[in-house]
């Protein structure tokens, strides 16, 4: 649920980045923001969807890591409102000043929510100060270094929220190749292979970082040989990106950026399995699937109406993506 | 009070009253939809389509509204609740997570199919789209009222070794009898906020003269349906609902009446100001033996006084709930008054000529959406001092390890946030309003930007 709301929500945030330096124009900017339009909010209940689920199978997780990430969950939750409206309101009134407001209001707070979202992930492979009862409190900052009490913010989750930045960058930018075509559609495509580098750059720095914080993180690789697949994934997709954006297929191109995220995800969550939130302070304070999860009951009779529910609502994205597929351009009969 | 307490509550009671300004409308809303719709399947009447049309867009514009603010809703039972959510995730999250994949997801999607999709799918998808938009805006609602009515009325649990609440029924829990009753009355007030807005919408355009056929349209529609929503929720709903309190929260119940000593033939206060500290109530006004009859249906019957109750198990803002319970009630009155004249009105066909009565409906648009605040404020209050009623005291429930600081942070924050959402809102609803249905023609309702068809863009694009 987490790794779906990363993808969909993903390029629409990685739109939103990138809207500043591929379209030049108003016209351009509500390509953008019609090739998302459709499916934003949709993308956006995932969010929704992904935090009641995690509510519900891990409600010890759930309390400690939403009251222990207070401060950057508010501001995750202003920037989702900014982003809200201004993707939804930007077309309500005809107004170039209005235009720009909404622009540089959807631009910034998706940049600001890639780079706090991977620092939420970089805190939770570099751990938190739980306490016996399993709660902590972290301040945004404290000296920017790995002490048993960091902030949210130190060099590690820096570098991941960086490395998020770039991956949404990738992500988005193949979207947009994806859904339009001309000038704008090539800009993308050229934004898609810089940012690459980039990726490419911090993809290896933030391996060797996150081996140096989490050196355990091989343990399971070594039990579970099998696991070796994620990391393989990872190394493939990452090739297999600039070998299709300079070859102009965006389809390809867009999956392997998929798979890319899919993998750096499930790789992280591999090498920490079963440990769902580690503990900076004491090893044994972790939450691990064991002491966090919910009730045996509640948990088989939610298997049955989960698998069910998630049926239905995959049943309607398919719908509403294949209704608004192909390319997207201002023509009255286009999508 | 601990003031780190206070901060956490008046945060979740800032933001969740925000919030609910939104659903109670699209709730509200949703039914009429489907009924504009469907005359306009029925008659072929292309004006109940352009109703349909500009309803969507309202309930579009606070969809949005809905949502931006009710993310934070879920995001606060961790952040600011975690030892409640610790305690009693076990069982209530069952209930939000279904809101998440059952109602969620059926209603952004098919409001997006409903917005974007007439064109392409005709009419008969388009109608069936409105019902799924209204079919799932209800769903949603009913796992939240799930949510608080175990909160208000645990069932269908129990508690495990480690102290924490576990499901272990899970139909007794979906199908709690508090769930139902304050269901029905709550939908009940929703529709009640969606039909005089759309009545009082009617009234506006009538006495400014502009967009008149459309104007005797919602008239029409919204004075039924609030005459009917007011009469229902008095009786059965509000009455039943009110039975519940009385059974299950008996120190609720006198708290809201303001009966600080036990009484036989207890009597209805109508107006009155509690004063908790010398246990009395000042300047009444009341009716007699009414309160012994609506909650024992016997006239001489003893109603239990706040006097038979220990002191802290009062709850802990009794002039409050008192006030709320008084204005809920006293609108609700009001509203079976105004609404009775008009559908009078209505059926003798002077409703659209009388100004004095459209005047009257015009201006009482505010009021149902005070009236189900206040009920909401009269439920939630009357809850304390526990946020699980009799198992888990509100204290032990905040996030005690977020400082006063950090929430009164967040606490501004939010009020900041939501006074710039209340101005573009505004804006939105009147450049609506004033546009009105005549504005819109099928072709402008195509896939486009977000909720209302981009205009300029059609100009540059073609």
């Amino acid at each position: 649920m987490v790794i779906a709301y990363v993808l969909l929500d993903g390029f629409d945030l990685g739109a939103g980045i990138i809207n500043f330096f591929v379209a030049r124009n108003h016209h351009e900017r509500s390509l953008i923001l019609r090739a998302i339009g459709p499916v934003w909010d949709g993308n956006e209940v995932w969010l929704l969807a992904a935090g009641g689920a995690l509510f519900f199978a891990f409600p010890l997780l759930y309390a400690s890591s939403f009251s222990g990430f207070y401060l950057p969950l508010m501001i995750v939750l202003w920037l989702l409102m900014l982003r809200g409206v201004g993707v939804e309101l930007r077309s309500h009134v005809d107004d170039p000043l209005w235009w720009s407001f909404f622009d540089f209001l959807f631009s910034f707070s998706s940049l600001l929510l890639a780079i706090f979202f991977g620092a939420a992930v970089g805190n939770v492979i570099r751990g938190v100060p739980l306490n016996s009862e399993g709660f902590f409190f972290e301040a945004l900052w404290t000296d920017f270094r790995l002490s048993p009490y960091p902030g949210i913010l130190d060099w590690y989750t820096v570098l991941i929220g960086v490395l998020a930045l770039a991956t949404l960058t990738v992500h988005g930018a193949h979207y947009i190749a994806l859904k339009t075509e001309g000038d704008i559609c090539n800009r993308a495509r050229r934004v898609a292979a810089l940012s690459w580098w980039a990726l490419l750059l911090l993809t290896v720095l933030s391996l060797v970082a996150s081996l140096y914080v989490r050196p355990q993180a091989l343990d399971n690789f070594h039990l579970r040989p099998w696991g070796w697949i994620i990391p393989a994934v990872v190394a493939a997709s990452l090739i297999a990106m600039p070998f299709f954006h300079t070859r102009e297929r965006d389809w390809p191109a867009f999956l392997s950026s998929s798979a890319y995220i899919v993998g750096t995800l499930g790789g992280a969550a591999f090498s920490m399995y079963p440990i769902l939130l580690p503990a900076s302070t004491d090893p044994r304070y972790s939450l691990t699937i064991h002491n966090a999860k919910t009730g045996a009951y509640s948990m088989s009779v939610g298997l049955i109406w989960w698998l069910i529910g998630t049926a239905l609502a995959i049943g309607y994205f398919t719908f509403l993506y294949r209704f608004f597929s192909g390319k997207v351009s201002l023509d009255e009969d286009g999508y | 009070m601990d003031s780190a307490l206070s901060i956490h509550r008046l945060h979740f009671a800032f933001t969740v009253t925000y919030h609910y300004i939104f659903p109670q409308l699209t709730m509200g809303l949703a039914p009429l939809i489907v009924i504009f719709k469907s005359i306009a399947i029925r008659t072929g009447d292309e004006r109940y389509n352009r109703a349909a049309r500009f309803w969507a867009k309202i309930f579009a514009i606070n969809f949005l509204f809905g949502v931006i603010t009710g993310v934070p809703m879920e995001f606060q039972f961790g952040t600011n609740w975690a030892r409640f959510s610790q305690y009693a995730g076990g069982v209530i999250a069952t209930a939000l997570a279904m809101e998440g994949v059952f109602a969620f997801f059926l209603e952004s999607s098919f409001l997006g199919l409903f917005l974007f999709g007439e064109k392409r799918f005709g009419a008969r998808v388009h109608w069936l789209a409105a019902f799924m938009v209204f079919v799932g805006s209800w769903l949603s609602g009913y796992f939240i009222i799930v949510t608080d009515a175990w909160m208000q009325h645990p069932v269908g649990y129990q508690i495990a070794a480690d102290g924490m609440a576990h499901l272990n029924s899970f139909w007794s829990l979906l199908f709690n009898e508090w769930a139902i009753w304050q269901y029905i009355h709550n939908m009940g007030g929703a529709l009640i906020t969606g039909s005089f807005v759309v009545a009082a919408l009617g009234a506006f355009y009538l006495l400014s003269r502009r967009q008149e056929e459309y104007g005797r349209m919602f008239l029409s529609l919204g004075v039924i349906v609030a005459f009917l929503a007011s009469v229902f929720q008095l009786w059965p709903s509000g009455d039943r609902h009110g039975q519940l309190v009385a059974k299950y929260q008996p120190i609720t119940l006198a708290a809201m009446e303001g009966l600080f000593h036990s009484e036989e033939g207890a009597p209805i206060v109508l107006v009155g100001q509690p004063d908790t500290d010398r246990q009395q109530l000042d300047n009444p006004i009341y009716v007699p033996k009414a309160l012994s009859f609506l909650t024992h249906r016997r006239w001489e019957a003893e109603v239990k006084g706040l006097n038979e109750f220990p002191r802290d198990r009062w709850p802990d803002n009794l002039p409050l709930l008192y006030y709320c319970y008084h204005i809920m009630v006293g609108l609700g009155t009001i509203f079976i008054a105004i609404t009775t004249s008009a559908a009078f009105l209505l059926w003798r066909n002077r409703l659209f000529s009388a100004r004095w009565m459209l005047w009257i409906l015009m201006l009482s648009f505010p009021f149902p959406f005070i009236a189900n605040t206040a009920g909401w404020i009269t439920a939630e209050v009357g809850r304390q001092p526990w946020i699980v009623y009799g198992l888990l005291r509100t204290e032990q429930g905040f996030s005690s390890h977020v400082s006063a600081g950090n929430a009164l942070f967040s606490l501004i924050g939010f009020m900041g946030m939501y006074t710039v959402l209340s101005v573009l809102f505004l804006l939105l609803m009147w450049r609506e309003i004033m546009h009105g249905p005549e504005f819109l023609s099928a072709r402008q309702l195509r896939p486009g930007v977000g909720i209302m068809p981009d205009r300029t863009s059609r100009r540059e694009g073609v």
